[in-house]
């Protein structure tokens, strides 16, 4: 008790390494609200220590932590998208994007290695325009996975995204058919897909290439879905249980083949890919 | 044809309550017609209805979208927005149309595919990625009409063809005007606005190359003479099946391929 009335004086006359420890940036939980700073949220790999939600992280990022070091060689870097419907001021808000991120659209696409075996990957990046399938996503999956035919190489496609890229119409639910038939050509020569899905999976992209992996994987605690919450309750004209739409929900209903830590998914990963025969020539220790 | 209208006055003539819906069509454009229930492992969609029919002397699969025209329809079929069963329905038969060398022919009539907690449990973006994945390889000649309106992963499901028409007033988009104008500027009443520069007309798709064939609707639209859209319908199809049907499979799975691949604008 005395201490505890000890601990509030103390809060209440900071002195500056204390105040300097309050304004740090902080990282606020969407699942379970907890509070940590930044600094300590990306030591634990952007991993909620209260309710182990994965949280969102760059493409760099997630290559980062999946490739072997210096294996990744990057695919279609400058692609740009034009504006199809001539969306008033796409161009705009896309340049201000790619300046913020250093992207040039919301996937990183390219070839690497896992523990040594050869892999195509793709890695998409919610903080662009979340992540929605416009022409750029569209074709460079679509390209992913024909290399990848080409090479007689596995996929690995990391998801995240906000569905269809409004801004393109028509043309980016076209995107929806044109991956989903390089997947189609991609398993028809025989070659694994495994999916990673992260936070949040939704929409457009749910509804085609990321549902079509041979293997699906999905992060704790990510969203995944097809319809937004909020168009649900609003048909529904009721609150959704808080776990509805969760990579645990879609396991229980069996649309999630295996749910994978994000310090053990790169062994997953080396371990899926060998065991369908994609074996490094020079095993990395 | 009229090519005066926006893509608003179309909306209202596809909206007209007495638009004729694939029922309609069905008995006018097929000899017969033997409906076919259930995507076995489930239950049966109202929303999707598909069978066995015969167009000018040859057997073909029918798999449609199916609208409501009063409330105890609209109950029926779900105001035409299918849950997975549907689509697995819609894939069961494909696959059996392949089986046996018939082409399948889609009816898309759809605001969307349903958005809803059943939905979900049952894998609605499994079962639409799942029909838009076959329907590129499926070994058979695969043609799509859009009759009214064509929303979003909900429409494509049915739309991945060899050759999609659409009827004049029909339109195809990424989702409604209602739920464009909601997401993108947080304001659903600016819908005729969104409407208007989302490229949604049929016109529209013959540009972006989407769809390769417009059906002429009879003056004022499709309600205005039955008799006479039905003809209009089935003469493309009969047309369209024996050219088609002339095709090598595997030259037709490459084009079909190819007209996918090639949608999207982007520089490098």
């Amino acid at each position: 008790m005395l201490e505890d009335l000890f601990k509030v004086v103390k809060k209440r006359f900071n002195d500056d390494d204390n105040k300097a420890e309050t304004e740090k940036p902080k990282f606020k939980c969407p699942r379970c609200q907890h509070m940590i700073t930044e600094e300590h949220y990306n030591e634990l790999l952007k991993v909620c220590p209260d309710c182990n939600y994965h949280g969102r992280m760059t493409a760099r990022e997630r290559i980062a932590i999946t490739a072997d070091k210096d294996s990744f060689i990057e695919f279609d870097k400058d692609m740009k998208s034009c504006n199809p419907i001539n969306y008033p001021e796409y161009e705009e808000k896309q340049q201000e994007l790619r300046e913020k991120t250093g992207l040039s659209d919301a996937v990183v696409t390219g070839q690497a290695k896992i523990k040594g075996s050869d892999v195509i990957i793709a890695v998409m990046d919610s903080r662009y325009m979340m992540a929605s399938m416009g022409s750029v996503v569209g074709e460079k999956i679509t390209r992913a996975f024909e290399t990848a035919v080409e090479k007689k190489l596995p996929v690995v496609i990391f998801t995240a995204s906000g569905g269809a890229r409004m801004q393109e119409g028509i043309v980016s639910l076209m995107q929806m058919a044109k991956t989903s038939g390089a997947v189609a050509r991609h398993n028809q020569a025989g070659l694994l897909y495994i999916t990673v899905m992260t936070d949040p999976t939704t929409g457009g992209v749910t509804a085609s290439f990321a549902s079509l992996g041979d293997i699906i994987i999905a992060e704790p605690k990510v969203l995944i879905g097809f319809a937004g919450r909020r168009v649900i309750e609003g048909t529904i004209k009721q609150r959704l249980p808080d776990d509805f739409q969760l990579a645990e929900f879609l396991e229980e209903k069996g649309f999630v083949d295996m749910i994978v830590e994000r310090r053990k998914m790169r062994s997953t990963l080396s371990h899926l890919l060998k065991l369908h025969g994609y074996v490094p020539e020079q095993e990395e220790a | 044809m009229e090519n005066e209208k926006t893509a608003w006055e179309r909306l209202q003539i596809v909206h007209n309550k007495n638009r004729p819906t694939v029922n309609d069509y069905i008995p006018l454009i097929f000899d017969e017609f033997y409906e076919i229930h259930g995507d076995r492992h489930f239950g049966d969609d109202g929303a999707i209805i598909g069978g066995i029919g015969r167009l000018s002397g040859i057997p073909v699969t029918i798999i449609a979208q199916v609208k409501g025209r009063n409330i105890n329809e609209n109950k029926k079929c779900n105001f035409a927005m299918p849950h997975p069963e549907g689509y697995r329905k819609a894939l069961r038969l494909a696959k059996q149309a392949e089986k046996f060398h018939r082409p399948v022919i889609c009816f898309i009539d759809t605001p969307g595919a349903f958005c809803g907690i059943s939905a979900e449990e049952r894998g609605q973006g499994e079962a639409i990625a799942r029909n838009i994945m076959e329907f590129m390889t499926l070994r058979t000649p695969v043609i799509s009409i859009v009759l009214g309106e064509a929303g979003s992963g909900g429409a494509l499901a049915l739309g991945v063809c060899d050759h999609l028409a659409m009827l004049e007033n029909a339109v195809y988009s990424i989702l409604s005007p209602r739920g464009f104008a909601s997401i993108l500027w947080k304001d659903p009443s600016r819908e005729e606005e969104a409407s208007s520069i989302m490229k949604m007309t049929a016109e529209d798709m013959i540009e972006l190359k989407v769809a390769e064939t417009i059906i002429e609707e009879p003056l004022g639209g499709a309600h205005n003479n039955l008799d006479k859209i039905a003809e209009n319908i089935k003469e493309f199809l009969s047309h369209e099946i024996s050219e088609i049907s002339k095709k090598d499979i595997d030259e037709l799975l490459k084009s079909r391929y190819t007209k996918f691949r090639k949608i999207g604008e982007f520089t490098e």
